[in-house]
Order: C-alpha cells, then structure tokens, then sequence
C-alpha cells in the first residue's frame, strides 16, 4: 500500500482519474461527428506548445494549453469551410506542430528525455501547480460536456436540423474544438500528447459494442476511460514503463473483449428476432413494361458497332433510335 | 401554447420575394415568389433537379439567398430568432453519426429550440417526446437506436422530433419517398391532426400518396421557376406527367 502514501503517485492519481473522465467525455462528441483523429492533430500541436513554455521558462501546461486552442480553432475554421484542400492545410498544421514543437524544445536546451515526458506521460512528474491547472481545466471540460449534452448532441447528430432549431452551430462546433483542446493538455501528464486521441476514441468505441444510446455511450465510455487510466497508472508504476502506453494498451485490450462480447450477443439476438414482413415499398419505380422487339434478326455484341448504353446491370444498344437490350433468346425495347 | 400565434397577424407564414439561389454556381432558383398564408396546406411539386428541395432548404435558412428574400412570420430568415414557431423534416436522418442513439434521444433533440442551455429536460419536455411518439406510432421503440429502424420507421422519427416542439409551421422534404405504405398512412394522420389544430403545412413532394386528400394548393416548380401555383387537383395530373416524360410540355400554363 505504500504506492498510494507516495505524494507524487497521489498526484498522478488524481490527473489519472480526471483525464479518464474528461477523455472520453469529449471523444464521445468527437467520435459521433466522425472527428476522432482530431485529438491526435491537437496533440501534435500541442507540442509546440509545451516546447514554448520550455523554452520561454513558463509552466508548459499553460503555453500548451493556450497553443492547442489556437490549434483546434483553426482546425475547426478549415474544416467548416470544407474546402478541398481543408485536408492538406491540416497535414501541414499537424507536422508543423510537431517539428516545430522538437526544434523549440531543441534550442531550449533540452534533450529527448524531457521530450518523452510530454510524448507518452510520466508519473513523476506531475506538480502540485500542474495539478491546479489539471483539476480546474478538467473540471471545466465536464461541465460544458455534461451541461451542454443536448445541444453537443443535436450539433454532432444531425447539424442541418439542428440550426433549423435556432441554435449556434458554428460557435458550439468551436466549443467542441477548444474542449478537446484543453483535454489534451489534461491529459498531456498522463498519457502523454501522442497517445492521447487514444483515450478520447477507444472507450468510446469499446462502449457502444454494448449499448445502443448516446447517453449509455458517453456514460459507459468514461467509467472505461477511468478504469484504464488508474488501472494504467498502478501498473505503470509497477513495471516501470510510461503510463501513456499502459493506459492504451489496457485500454485496447478493453476494446477487444467488449467487441467479442458485443458480437456474441449482437449474434444471438438476431437469431432470437423474428424476420419483419416485407413491407411494399412506395416512390419505387415500376419495372419498365417489357416490349419484345418483333423479329430482330440481328445479335448485338461489343463489336457490331450500334452504340451502346450502359443501363443499370445491363448494355442496351442503339437501334435505329431506339434500345435493344438482350433478354433470354429475344430483344427487348427498353 | 402561451405565445400569441396572432401577434404577427397578417403576416404570411411564408414570403418569398423574387428569390434566387445559386449552387456551387449554378442558378438553382430563379426568381421564385411564393406566399403562403397561415393554417394554409402546401405541397411544392416537381420532377428531379426542378429545385424544389433548394426551395424548402432556402425556406429555413440552410442554404443563403443569391438574390430576393425569405420572410417567415413576416422576419427575414437571416434574423430569424423564433425557431420554436417551425418544424423541419429533412430528406433522411443523417446516416446515423458515429456513435448510437436511440429514437427517444434523436426526438429530444427536437425541443432545444424551447430549452435553455445547462438545464434539464422538465416534464412537460418529456411528455411532449412521449406524445410525438405516439402520433407516429413509435412509443414501443422508444429505446431503440435509431440506426436498427427501417427508412420509415426512421422517417417518423424526423417527424416526431419536428412534431415534439408544436410548431405553428411545419416543413417536410420528400416525406414520403422510399417509405412503406403504412407508415405513409401514419403520417398523413399525424399531418391531419396538425392541420385541424391550424398548423401550417410546405411539404416537397413527387409522390404525395395518403397525403394528397390533405393538400389545399399546389406549387409546381420546373427549372428554378414557379410554373403552377393554384388548387392541387389541376396540378397532379400535370405533375405527373412531367415526372415521367423529361421534355418540355409548352403550353398549358404561362407563368
């Protein structure tokens, strides 16, 4: 029991306990508007962050937190312009951020080793002020994310209908990117910036193999999120390996029973529910009448020169203005 | 409800003035002017491509006027606040998002034009989700994903979750399209009930099926312009004919 006597374990603890609340709170929302590599991207900008707060003698957590911000803002800005190259402009933000991020930490006069920490977490090294900042920024993420879950969910669920219901949807499509953003840096102590985008998507995707609404989903993903995390965290501490990848690995091996499960159970009621009655369908085009066309001696292939149309599984061919199409042994007029 | 439906009065639930809107370059509307009065039943008609979804999507604001403008309850749509006053069936539920909801959720969302942010859903909130569930006979799937349904049974959750917030104007895009034909019949008999109640009714349609009986007057939109606006019965048939055969028919109206 001593591990839980150690001040700095209690620290690591507690950022464990919020990031694996936060995480999966905000990656819900994330995963649902088929977001889920953007923490991974907010991550990579964030070193940069970290890199100034390095180099500049501030607290990392502060320059990172305010670097990912800017980050996700612009990312948001270029995804809703939905321009096509809205994509490129993202691969240069994300590779900026990182290269820029080794090249700050380089001139500060610092090595790898203090790179990792931010890379993939570390336990020792969560400060009683990093702690503050963790717990407030947390705290804030999950207020937003909880308090405003019926308008998250309407914005991420269907965006069209929900500005028909008169709601701001570009400022809460930002709110979303600067909440992943500060969850980044929340969890930058824990499971480290490049791993992070893990535990915003895979509790998400481990819950729904077993639930089927949003809030079962958002609910059961954050209690995985925790579980992985002080789980992670213990077992980091034991072995000696970065917590980061701990926590993804646990996380991942979560992922891998709740999908067999998941299978297993999808499988059985399939097979216990009786088959719907075939309903007609209306606004269905009628099959077309079938007119044979009378006496056409000649057979169309690729070679015999009429132009030929694709229809649907089938070639009709051009025929003194009208169609040929081969059915059976006979000609049909389509 | 409280708000006073009359404070307006006079205003047409409906105004478009000389509209024109442009896609990706293309004029899909040009020059549209279209009034519809309150309590009135509208079905906007039209083959593929005539522009009519463009029309309804420009009705609420979702596409921007190239030129001309949109009035609802007599407010510009640009400065439109009240929300709460119309209900929006869209085309199709979004091929369900990345995670799963259930109808009861995909129908709450209906309510937030009348919710504030950061607080709960109260019980008139919920009554009201489970009564709109009742009209489209979806009560006993309340706890189901919405992904699991079929496409008329995912229709008349659009509608339900329009539906949930009483609006005084109702607009449904292609309501009937692909759906099996009970289900139509559950539609037309919430619309019906809408209807008695003064609710004002703009559907898009190439099919209108059991809703036919509901309509007051049709809009028949060919190539971005308005090219009938009268009582249905006399439009139907020339609907209908235009659906099938793509060549222009000159000649029997001149806008």
């Amino acid at each position: 029991m001593t591990m839980f006597q150690l001040e700095f374990m209690q620290r690591a603890l507690i950022a464990g306990l919020l990031t694996g609340l936060s995480a999966p709170a905000i990656g819900t929302y994330l995963v649902q508007r088929r977001l889920s590599l953007m923490g991974d991207g907010i991550g990579h900008i964030a070193i940069t962050g970290v890199a100034l707060g390095l180099l500049t003698g501030s607290a990392p957590v502060l320059t990172a937190v305010l670097v990912s911000i800017a980050g996700a803002t612009a990312i948001e800005l270029v995804r809703a312009r939905g321009k096509a190259s809205g994509d490129v402009a993202l691969a240069l933000l994300f590779y900026g951020g990182i290269a820029g991020g080794v090249l700050l930490i380089g001139l500060a006069g610092q090595g790898a080793a203090t790179l990792n920490t931010y890379l993939f977490g570390s336990l020792t090294t969560v400060s009683p002020s990093d702690l503050y900042v963790v717990v407030g920024l947390a705290v804030a993420v999950l207020v937003v994310a909880i308090g405003l879950g019926p308008q998250l969910f309407a914005v991420c669920q269907d965006e069209e209908f929900a500005r028909t219901t008169g709601l701001r949807v570009q400022l809460l499509n930002l709110v979303i990117a600067v909440m992943a953003a500060v969850t980044v840096t929340v969890a930058m102590r824990t499971v480290g910036l490049l791993l992070v985008s893990a535990l915003m998507v895979v509790p998400v995707a481990t819950a729904q193999q077993l639930t089927r609404s949003f809030r079962s989903t958002f609910v059961t993903a954050c209690v995985i999120g925790v579980v992985a995390c002080l789980a992670g965290i213990v077992t980091s501490y034991n072995a000696n390996v970065a917590p980061g990848a701990t926590i993804v690995v646990l996380a991942l091996a979560g992922f891998v029973v709740a999908a067999t499960i998941g299978t297993l159970l999808r499988r059985r009621s399939r097979r216990s529910l009786p088959l719907e009655d075939e309903e007609p369908e209306v606004g269905v085009p009628a099959p077309e009448p079938h007119v044979v066309s009378a006496g056409h001696p000649h057979a169309h292939d690729q070679q015999c020169g009429h132009h030929k149309v694709e229809h649907g599984d089938h070639v009709d061919y051009v025929h003194d203005g009208h169609l040929h199409a081969a059915h059976g042994d006979h000609w049909d007029e389509h | 409800m409280t708000s006073p439906a009359q404070d307006t009065s006079g205003a047409k639930a409906v105004q478009v003035d000389d509209l024109s809107v442009d896609l990706g370059g293309r004029l899909v509307l040009r020059g549209v002017d279209l009034q519809i009065r309150q309590g009135e039943v509208v079905a906007v008609l039209g083959t593929n491509g005539s522009g009519k979804s463009t029309l309804i999507r420009t009705i609420v604001g979702l596409l921007p006027a190239a030129r001309g403008e949109v009035r609802l309850f007599g407010t510009p749509v640009p400065r439109f606040r009240q929300w709460r006053r119309v209900g929006y069936v869209p085309q199709r539920i979004t091929a369900a998002g990345g995670v799963p909801a259930t109808v009861y959720e995909v129908v709450s969302s209906g309510l937030l034009s009348k919710r504030r942010m950061f607080t709960p859903l109260g019980s008139a909130g919920k009554q009201a989700i489970d009564e709109a569930l009742e009209i489209v006979d979806m009560a006993d799937r309340r706890k189901d994903g919405v992904a699991e349904l079929s496409g008329g049974q995912q229709q008349r959750v659009l509608i339900a979750r329009a539906l949930v917030s009483d609006p005084e104007l109702l607009i449904l895009d292609e309501p009937t399209a692909g759906v099996d034909l009970a289900s139509q019949q559950i539609f037309a008999d919430a619309i019906r009930e809408r209807v008695t109640r003064g609710t004002t009714v703009v559907m898009v349609s190439h099919d209108l099926g059991p809703m036919d009986a509901l309509i007051d007057r049709s809009v028949v939109l060919r190539r971005g312009r308005i090219v009938y606006d009268g009582p249905p019965h006399a439009s139907q048939t020339h609907a209908h004919v235009h659906h099938s055969h793509t060549g222009d028919e000159p000649g029997w109206l001149t806008s």
